[in-house]
C-alpha cells in the first residue's frame, strides 16, 4: 500500500508543478514506483514539464467517469523502466468536473499499485484544492521566500491542519536567492520556518537551469549536477525517511580545490 | 392585620427599597404593589425622582414580568426603579455568565483566514499569524506573537486588555476602539511583553505589560494568600 503525498501552496506560480515532477522523478530515481496525478484541470502543465504531452491519450476526468480503465490513462516515463507514471489532468473541462470522494477513491486505487503517488494541487482553496488534497496521506507546501508566498501557505496549512486525514505538512522553501536573503532583502529560511511552524523538508535555491530543464520537458532532477537537482533528491530521501542536513546556500567554492572537486563531481 | 405583607417598604440611605415577598403569586403580588403604592402618595407635590431598588428575593422574574413591575411602579410619579435585584438566575443565565468569565486556553497557531472566538477570556498559547483573527469577550493573553488582528472585550467592555510576548499587530480593536499598526514599520524595533489598553481619552495605547497591574487591579483572580 503506497502513500499519496499533496504538493500544494495556495498561491501561484512558486513551483508546485516543478516541485512534483522533480520530487517524483528524484524518487523514482531512488527505485520506487511512483505516480503523478495533475490535478490542476483546466490548465494542466505538469505533462509538459515532465516531456509526455504528445502520449496523452485519457486523462483523469476520463477514468473518473468511467470511458476508460486507470492503467489506460496512465502516461509511462520512458526514462524509466516501469517506475514513473502520469495520470495527466483534463484540459477541456474544468475542476467542477471532478469531486473530493472520486479523488479519493482514485488515490487509493492507485495506492495498490504504487509506492508514492504524487498530487500536483492546483492554486487556490477552492475545488481543485479540495480535490487534491481529498486523497492524500501528507503534504508538502510550497512557498517562496516573499511574503504573499508565505501568507498563501499559511492558509493552506491552516485548511489542512482542519483535514484530519492529513498528516502535519512539511515544508519546501524554492527560489531561495543567497544574496537577497543575506542582505535581508528577502525573507529567510529561519524567518520563514519559525513563522510558520511546521517541519522544513527541503530549500530549493532559484536555478536557471530549472527553468531550462522544465522547457525541454527534462525534469531538472535527472541532471546530478544541477545544485537544485541535488535539493530534490534530497527532499526525496527525507521523503523515504533518511535524515539528510540541508544544503549550504553558499555559492559555488571558487577556489583550486573547491575546482578540482567540483571536477571530480564531489560535493 | 389579615395576613402577612407581600410588599415592604424601607427607607435606606440609597433611598427606598422595595421588598416584594416571594411566596405569594404573582398576580397577588401585583394586586398589593398597585395597592400599596397607591395608598402611599403622599409628598406629590415634590417632582424630585426618587430612585427604588426592587428586591424580589428567591423569585424569578422574566423580562416581561420585570417590565410590567418597572412600569408599575413608575406610573407612580416620583418613583424610579433602579435595579430589581432577585436571588435567582436561570441556568441559561449561569451558563453565560460563567462562559464570560471564563479563561478559555488553546494551544495552536491562529493561521490567515483563521477566526478564532471566544465569549470570555482568551489564554492563546501560540501565534496569531498575519491574517489571522482572535475575538474575546474579555481580555486576550497571548503566549506567542501577535501579528494578526486581536479583538478584546467585543461585547462592550472597554476594561479588556490584550497582551501578547511579541507585539506585531496588524489590528488591535478593544471594544469600539480601533488601532492599527503604522504603514511603515519602526526599524527592528522590539516589541516584547507589551500590552494593549483603552486609556482615559479612549485610545488604545501600548505600553509595557507591566503597567496592568496598576490600570487594571481587577484582572487579579487570587485571592487569599499573604
Amino acid at each position: 500500500m503506497g502513500e499519496a503525498i499533496v504538493i500544494t501552496s495556495g498561491k501561484g506560480g512558486v513551483g508546485k508543478t516543478t516541485t512534483s515532477a522533480n520530487i517524483g522523478t528524484a524518487l523514482a530515481l531512488q527505485g520506487k514506483k511512483v505516480c503523478l496525478v495533475d490535478t490542476d484541470i483546466g490548465l494542466r502543465n505538469l505533462d509538459v514539464v515532465m516531456g509526455l504531452e504528445n502520449r496523452i491519450i485519457y486523462d483523469l476526468v476520463d477514468v473518473v467517469e468511467g470511458r476508460c480503465k486507470i492503467h489506460q490513462a496512465l502516461v509511462k516515463d520512458k526514462r524509466f523502466e516501469d517506475l514513473l507514471y502520469l495520470l495527466p489532468a483534463a484540459q477541456t473541462v474544468d475542476k467542477s468536473a471532478v469531486k473530493p470522494e472520486q479523488m479519493h477513491k482514485l488515490i487509493n486505487e492507485l495506492k495498490q499499485d504504487y509506492d508514492y503517488i504524487i498530487i500536483d494541487c492546483p492554486a487556490g482553496i477552492e475545488q481543485g484544492f479540495q480535490n487534491a488534497i481529498a486523497g492524500a496521506d501528507r503534504a508538502i507546501v510550497v512557498t517562496t521566500p516573499e511574503v504573499s508566498a508565505v501568507r498563501d501557505a499559511d492558509r493552506i496549512i491552516g485548511l489542512l491542519e482542519k483535514t484530519k486525514t492529513v498528516e502535519s505538512p512539511k515544508l519546501v522553501i524554492n527560489r531561495i536567492r543567497n544574496h537577497m536573503m543575506k542582505s535581508g532583502d528577502m525573507l529567510d529560511v529561519d524567518e520563514i520556518t519559525t513563522h510558520l511552524s511546521i517541519e522544513l523538508i527541503g530549500i530549493v535555491a532559484d536555478d536557471e537551469e530549472v527553468i531550462k530543464a522544465s522547457n525541454h520537458g527534462e525534469p531538472i532532477a535527472l541532471n546530478p549536477n544541477s545544485k537544485a537537482s541535488i535539493a530534490y533528491r534530497n527532499i526525496a530521501r527525507r521523503i523515504l525517511g533518511e535524515s539528510i542536513p540541508l544544503q549550504p546556500l553558499e555559492d559555488k567554492n571558487k577556489s583550486v580545490f573547491g575546482k578540482i572537486k567540483q571536477f571530480f563531481g564531489v560535493r | 392585620m389579615k395576613k402577612r405583607q407581600n410588599v415592604t417598604i424601607k427607607g435606606t440611605k440609597d433611598g427606598i427599597v422595595l421588598h416584594l415577598d416571594d411566596s405569594c403569586s404573582y398576580e397577588e403580588l401585583k394586586k398589593e404593589l398597585d395597592e400599596k403604592l397607591s395608598a402611599n402618595q403622599t409628598n406629590e407635590g415634590e417632582r424630585h425622582l426618587t430612585p427604588v431598588k426592587v428586591d424580589v428575593g428567591n423569585r424569578y422574574l422574566n423580562d416581561a414580568q420585570r417590565e410590567e413591575i418597572k412600569n408599575l411602579i413608575r406610573q407612580k410619579k416620583n418613583l424610579v426603579v433602579d435595579d430589581i435585584e432577585s436571588n435567582v438566575v436561570t441556568r441559561a443565565e449561569v451558563d453565560k455568565l460563567k462562559a464570560e468569565n471564563e479563561v478559555v486556553t488553546v494551544s495552536r497557531i491562529i493561521r490567515s483566514g483563521q477566526v478564532l472566538e471566544v465569549p470570555g477570556d482568551l489564554l492563546l498559547i501560540g501565534d496569531v499569524n498575519p491574517g489571522g483573527t482572535v475575538i474575546a469577550g474579555g481580555n486576550i493573553f497571548i503566549m506567542g506573537s501577535l501579528k494578526g488582528i486581536a479583538h478584546a472585550g467585543v461585547f462592550g467592555n472597554d476594561q479588556a486588555v490584550i497582551t501578547a510576548s511579541s507585539m506585531q499587530p496588524a489590528q488591535l480593536r478593544i471594544h469600539d476602539c480601533l488601532n492599527r499598526a503604522p504603514d511603515k514599520a519602526q526599524n527592528a524595533e522590539k516589541r516584547e511583553m507589551e500590552c494593549a489598553y483603552i486609556d482615559d481619552n479612549h485610545q488604545i495605547i501600548v505600553d509595557r505589560l507591566q503597567v496592568l497591574i496598576n490600570l487594571r487591579p481587577n484582572l487579579n483572580r487570587f485571592e487569599g494568600g499573604h
